[in-house]
């Protein structure tokens, strides 16, 4: 074997090793930021269900938790954003008083996501309806569309954001549901944070669910039933 | 009055021209001072919030996007139906389509959130999203005018004209109804989600887009000191005031089956009698100044004088902004009706009137996109011919 043959041998061994060196880290790190490599299921549908005779009114638990875990202001103005709630409600007939916790009711047919011009409204595959940060180009036509004035607006520059629920100056958001909770096997901020347990997280497709037995045993109604949304979120005491 | 021009009048036209040129670029440049503090400090220094979330932009933007198809009616009705004089009329009425268009369109886009993300609303459409297709109607819009130009001003391509102009005619159509789908399939607000809105904007786009064409073309009249034919003339002022009659005839219609549905006469009352601003300008500016005073300046007897017309069509445009304020503005301060029979409050403004008050900038960024359309169709009409070609005898 010539010289010329080894040292073209040896030249082709060691740009194959450089190459690897050089494309490990950034496969490793992809595989990393990638996290779980299946997508969310379809066979599950979250959702809550709200017991309205257990809202306390005043109580403002579930809002507090839902501004900690996902880095809200928790001021009230109207250009401040405000994923959840709380509604209090008075029947003009009986006078009959009722407080709960408003935020996305995670349609399955969310009106949010038809208007949406770039997809960046999105349902994914378990019910939860999301914005895509990096598509949504702040139209706001989906704040226009929503049936339970659901989404904010970031209208300034924000800083210390959570790096788990990342924002943007200029685009939509609404509740998440805490997606990043769930697909970590965790809830919803707020159903945790309730003191009288009036909010119960979970799968509605699932039979066997606390959630799915307690949507066939009581009385829950979904907020604009007239619509035909088939939200996720349903309130019982309403 | 057509005196033969001096030197001392063109010297005085010319520096006239470019103080012209230099106010509509003065406004321009304080629109896009406003977009840039817009950019820097976010929508917070607007008067638009969470409630209020389209505001002074948007009724800018929808003028003129709406008065730019309407004002192609001169142009449909030379080169479809065949009309000679507003086959004349036709370069100018599509020169201040692509104007309103381009300033329309420029108010919309740097109203976005996310201007700089304008790529991805050119590479991503969710086909189910009426905003979706109205990208493509719009920018579409603007392509068809300009070859429809082409086929009139290059006389190679005349024979093309017919066809070019019937492609325009039906496309402003889809375009018009596009946007009066944007408010049109809001089914959860009040304000909006009725099927009338479409065929509303159509009208009113004959009514807007033709006092536009009017007050140009009046002024391009004025500066060659000439005068419409006085035939000519009222054929146009007729015209006009039936748009204006149509139109509000629509816009009665709505608020009429409106205020005949139980559970809309709580909104009714509010946009119509006791909402503060809204009645007012709905009344006073909409009804008074934007209808009855114009149709009784085109249709009295004794008034004649092609100025009187054009103070119509200003009024005409001015109502115009007062109805689409009150249809876009006041209709999202009347609250969501989430929970029918209740009375209700937040600290998200649930049941409460919303309040907004537009700020110095939203103004200025409306005005830069209205500076745009003048900037635009000043400069080629003085570089174009654009001017009104009538034949010396008229045969329709």
């Amino acid at each position: 074997m010539s010289d010329m043959d080894m040292n073209r041998r040896n030249f082709l061994k060691t740009s194959v090793g450089a190459a690897a060196v050089a494309i490990a880290p950034g496969m490793l790190l992809y595989s990393v930021a990638q996290g779980k490599s299946e997508g969310a299921s379809s066979k599950v549908r979250w959702g809550m269900l709200i017991d309205t005779n257990q809202c306390k009114p005043g109580c403002n638990d579930c809002v507090t938790a839902c501004n900690n875990e996902n880095g809200l202001s928790g001021e009230t103005k109207p250009t401040d954003s405000q994923w959840i709630r709380k509604i209090d409600i008075k029947d003009i007939s009986t006078g009959r008083e009722i407080s709960l916790p408003m935020m996305c009711q995670h349609c399955e047919h969310p009106p949010c996501v038809d208007v949406c011009p770039t997809n960046a409204s999105m349902k994914r595959a378990d019910g939860i309806v999301l914005v895509d940060k990096h598509r949504c180009i702040g139209c706001r036509y989906c704040m226009m569309a929503c049936p339970y004035k659901a989404r904010s607006f970031v209208h300034e520059p924000l800083t210390g954001q959570n790096p788990d629920v990342p924002r943007g100056k200029g685009t939509v958001e609404s509740c998440t549901l805490c997606v990043h909770r769930i697909d970590v096997g965790g809830k919803s901020a707020c159903s945790e944070a309730c003191p009288n347990k009036a909010i119960m997280f979970g799968d509605l497709n699932d039979a066997n669910s606390e959630i799915s037995r307690k949507v066939h045993s009581v009385a829950s109604v979904q907020v604009r039933a007239d619509l035909r949304l088939n939200p996720g979120v349903r309130y019982q005491g309403l | 009055m057509a005196a033969t021009p001096t030197l001392e009048s063109l010297h005085f036209k010319n520096r006239l021209y470019w103080l012209l040129l230099a106010a509509g670029g003065l406004v321009a440049a304080a629109g896009m001072y406003a977009v840039h503090m817009m950019e820097s400090h976010g929508h917070i220094i607007t008067g638009m919030n969470n409630q209020i979330v389209w505001g002074m932009p948007h009724v800018f933007a929808i003028f003129l996007i709406v008065a730019a198809s309407g004002v192609l009616n001169v142009a449909s009705i030379g080169s479809v139906f065949g009309k000679a004089i507003y086959k004349a009329r036709a370069p100018l009425a599509s020169l201040l389509s692509i104007a309103m268009l381009v300033g329309g369109l420029t108010v919309l886009m740097l109203d976005l959130g996310r201007p700089d993300r304008i790529i991805v609303a050119a590479t991503n459409y969710n086909l189910r999203s009426v905003f979706a297709w109205n990208v493509l109607l719009y920018s579409g819009m603007v392509g068809l005018v300009v070859v429809y130009l082409w086929t009139m001003m290059e006389r190679r391509m005349n024979p093309y004209n017919k066809i070019a102009g019937i492609g325009v005619f039906v496309w402003r159509f889809v375009l018009t109804t596009g946007t009066g789908l944007i408010f049109a399939f809001l089914t959860a607000r009040q304000a909006y989600g009725s099927a009338l809105l479409p065929p509303m904007f159509i009208v009113l786009s004959f009514a807007w887009g033709m006092a536009v064409f009017h007050l140009v073309q009046t002024s391009i009249y004025m500066w060659n000191e000439k005068e419409i034919d006085p035939s000519i003339l009222s054929r146009k002022k007729h015209l006009l005031g039936v748009f204006v009659l149509g139109s509000l005839y629509m816009v009665a219609t709505y608020y009429f089956t409106n205020a005949y549905f139980a559970h809309q006469q709580g909104f009714e009352r509010f946009i119509l009698l006791d909402g503060g601003i809204y009645p007012g300008l709905f009344w006073w500016g909409y009804f008074l100044l934007g209808n009855i005073v114009p149709l009784a300046l085109l249709y009295a007897p004794g008034i004649r004088r092609d100025r009187w017309a054009a103070l119509a069509a200003l009024l005409i445009i001015l109502g115009g902004f007062a109805l689409l304020y009150v249809f876009i503005i006041g209709g999202q301060a009347w609250p969501l009706n989430m929970f029918p029979g209740y009375e209700v409050s937040s600290t998200f403004a649930d049941g409460q009137i919303s309040a907004y008050s537009p700020s110095i900038y939203e103004l200025l960024f409306g005005l830069g996109g209205l500076s745009i359309a003048f900037l635009i169709t000043t400069v080629s009409v003085r570089v174009l011919n654009f001017m009104p070609q009538d034949k010396p005898y008229i045969a329709d």
